[in-house]
């Protein structure tokens, strides 16, 4: 039972292993067509800058970058959890509900109540919207 | 061993045409193996190795029709032709592209970060790759049925983030980083709307595991989700950037976006990467909402199977082809205010409607269906109120806020006539 269980995973680990050496096989033809010179290689100072519409660029890349962008992250990891909670919950649902009856459903409305509290929260806050010139 | 030859049917006649001795295969009638007893491990690792091989060659081969099938269907879509050069009907095409990328110059740019730039294709590809293990193709024929398959599913997905993150960063290119930051906000937002709507398929088979949730489907779950079914569809649409959610790429704004820089190879694996996954895409929603290869019973299930998945590809493709790119507010507000909120009201449902009947039968899913689809187009009207043209109506509002609302519908026509502070005539 024990070794059974495993033998998926097994399965999956070379499952895996074969699917990583699908593009790096490509990739390795592509670079066995270069040497042996049939895909040419001809760098130039020009054509290894950064593509950026044709003008050189004038900057490095940029190593900041707007504010905006973790209010999503952080709305994520507090509602990505919240989903994870939900998960096991819901595959055992059926069961809780036939044991503990009305507790089963209530627990999870609370937990859903106070998720919505913070959403709602966040609503209000205007950190849902897309901000394009904050002052 | 016995569990997985008993109901795998695709891995026990591998392997036990394979292995020569196992007990379990002789007592099923299989006698003729090649790999002796004591290589129990080798004949375990080659069938495996076959079995895996011929789903990634199925899979590649199913990219090869996809793209031909698209790029013929948009031809039909835009009153052309399409590609009808190479081979019969012109199903070569994409064959031709694959070798004419191949041998294409390959360009590191020197701002680039040698081994993330040329990890992210990888990236790409490998995970959508591994979502086909979980998938069952018919009865009895899958690679593995994990226990937590749909779980796997959408945390495996979880990585394409990653890897447009890994390509914008690692071109040293200012356009790539700038799309790369906006996809990544995108497919988070929509990650949580697609984790949401999967709770009450869960809720109803009891189980993670994709083969089970097949089972336990005496009608497609679409009728008894209308809900789930509309937001899991849009949010894996949005997860795969596609045409109207195509704001990774958006190619007359951010130039092909995290792509810029690519080329060769390394650029065929994105697009590689981004058709099969709108192909796993199609193998999940088949599987959770239309009842995977269930069907009657006088054609093969793998049929029934591949039935509904150009089904849901060609619908995929039609909202590819009507639908016009959504601007990047407009996006993440549909998440966030639109998606989010349909997934409370159908976990809600769903969930008072198992307290009534713990275990229901066709009858009592019958019933939910009556209750859902109204619930569902109430409340996605309801939403669309919220998220509305409304909100854009005051042209006042519009010169104070920082909002800016360019666009076709939303703003009233008066205000293409007027001369002044924004715009101009």
């Amino acid at each position: 039972m024990f070794e059974e269980y495993f033998r998926q995973y097994a399965i999956l680990i070379i499952f895996s292993l074969v699917a990583t050496s699908v593009p790096i096989g490509m990739l390795a033809i592509s670079f066995i067509a270069q040497l042996i010179n049939v895909r040419p290689s001809r760098p130039s100072e020009v054509k290894l800058t950064a593509y950026e519409g044709g003008m050189l660029p004038f900057e490095e890349r940029p190593e900041k970058f707007n504010f905006k962008y973790y209010y999503y992250a952080i709305l994520f990891v507090v509602f990505d959890v919240e989903a994870v909670f939900l998960i096991p919950w819901a595959v055992k649902y059926g069961i809780l509900t036939k044991q503990f009856g009305l507790v089963a459903l209530l627990g999870t409305l609370i937990f859903l109540t106070v998720a919505t509290i913070g959403y709602v929260y966040a609503w209000k806050k205007k950190k849902l919207d897309w901000i394009y010139n904050e002052k | 061993m016995s569990n997985l030859l008993a109901e795998n049917m695709l891995w026990r006649n591998i392997y036990c045409n394979v292995s020569k001795s196992s007990s379990d295969c002789i007592d099923m009638g299989y006698s003729f193996g090649i790999i002796p007893s004591g290589f129990e491990w080798l004949a375990f690792i080659l069938s495996a190795i076959s079995l895996i091989g011929l789903v990634i060659n199925g899979v590649l081969g199913g990219v090869i029709v996809l793209i031909w099938g698209e790029r013929r269907l948009f031809g039909r879509f835009q009153n052309r032709t399409g590609p009808n050069r190479w081979g019969p009907y012109g199903i070569l095409t994409p064959v031709a592209d694959a070798i004419k990328t191949m041998f294409k110059e390959d360009i590191l740019p020197k701002d680039a970060d040698r081994l993330l730039y040329n990890l992210a294709p990888i990236m790409v590809v490998v995970p959508v790759l591994i979502v086909f293990s979980v998938i069952p193709f018919g009865f009895g024929s899958y690679v593995v049925d994990l226990n937590v398959g749909i779980l796997f599913v959408l945390a495996i997905t979880s990585i394409s983030s990653l890897s447009v993150l890994t390509a914008g960063w690692s071109s040293g290119n200012r356009i790539a980083i700038l799309s790369a930051l906006r996809s990544v906000a995108l497919l988070i937002s929509y990650e949580i709307p697609m984790g949401l709507a999967v709770i009450g398929v869960i809720m109803l088979s009891g189980s993670l595991s994709l083969g089970s949730i097949v089972e336990s489907q005496q009608i497609p779950y679409i009728l008894v989700q209308p809900l789930g079914f509309f937001v899991f569809f849009l949010a894996a649409m949005a997860e795969m950037a596609r045409a109207p959610f195509d704001l990774t790429e958006a190619e007359s704004e951010l130039a092909a976006g995290h792509l810029n820089d690519y080329s060769s190879m390394k650029f065929a694996l994105f697009f590689l990467g981004e058709f099969m996954a709108e192909l796993a895409t199609a193998a999940i929603v088949t599987t959770l909402f239309l009842g995977g290869w269930k069907g009657p019973d006088f054609i093969p299930t793998e049929f029934w199977f591949g039935a509904k998945l150009v089904f849901v590809l060609f619908i995929i493709v039609w909202f590819r082809m009507t639908l016009p790119r959504l601007r990047v507010d407009q996006v993440l507000q549909f998440a966030w205010k639109g998606l989010f909120e349909l997934t409370m009201i159908n976990i809600i449902t769903t969930a008072i409607f198992i307290f009534i009947w713990p275990e229901p039968g066709l009858k009592e899913l019958l019933i939910l269906a009556l209750i859902n689809w109204p619930v569902a187009i109430i409340s996605i009207w309801g939403v669309s109120k919220i998220l509305g043209t409304k909100q854009y109506e005051n042209i006042e509002s519009l010169k104070n806020e920082n909002a800016y609302p360019y666009s076709f519908k939303t703003l009233p026509s008066e205000f293409y006539h007027q001369k002044g502070e924004r715009g101009g005539d």
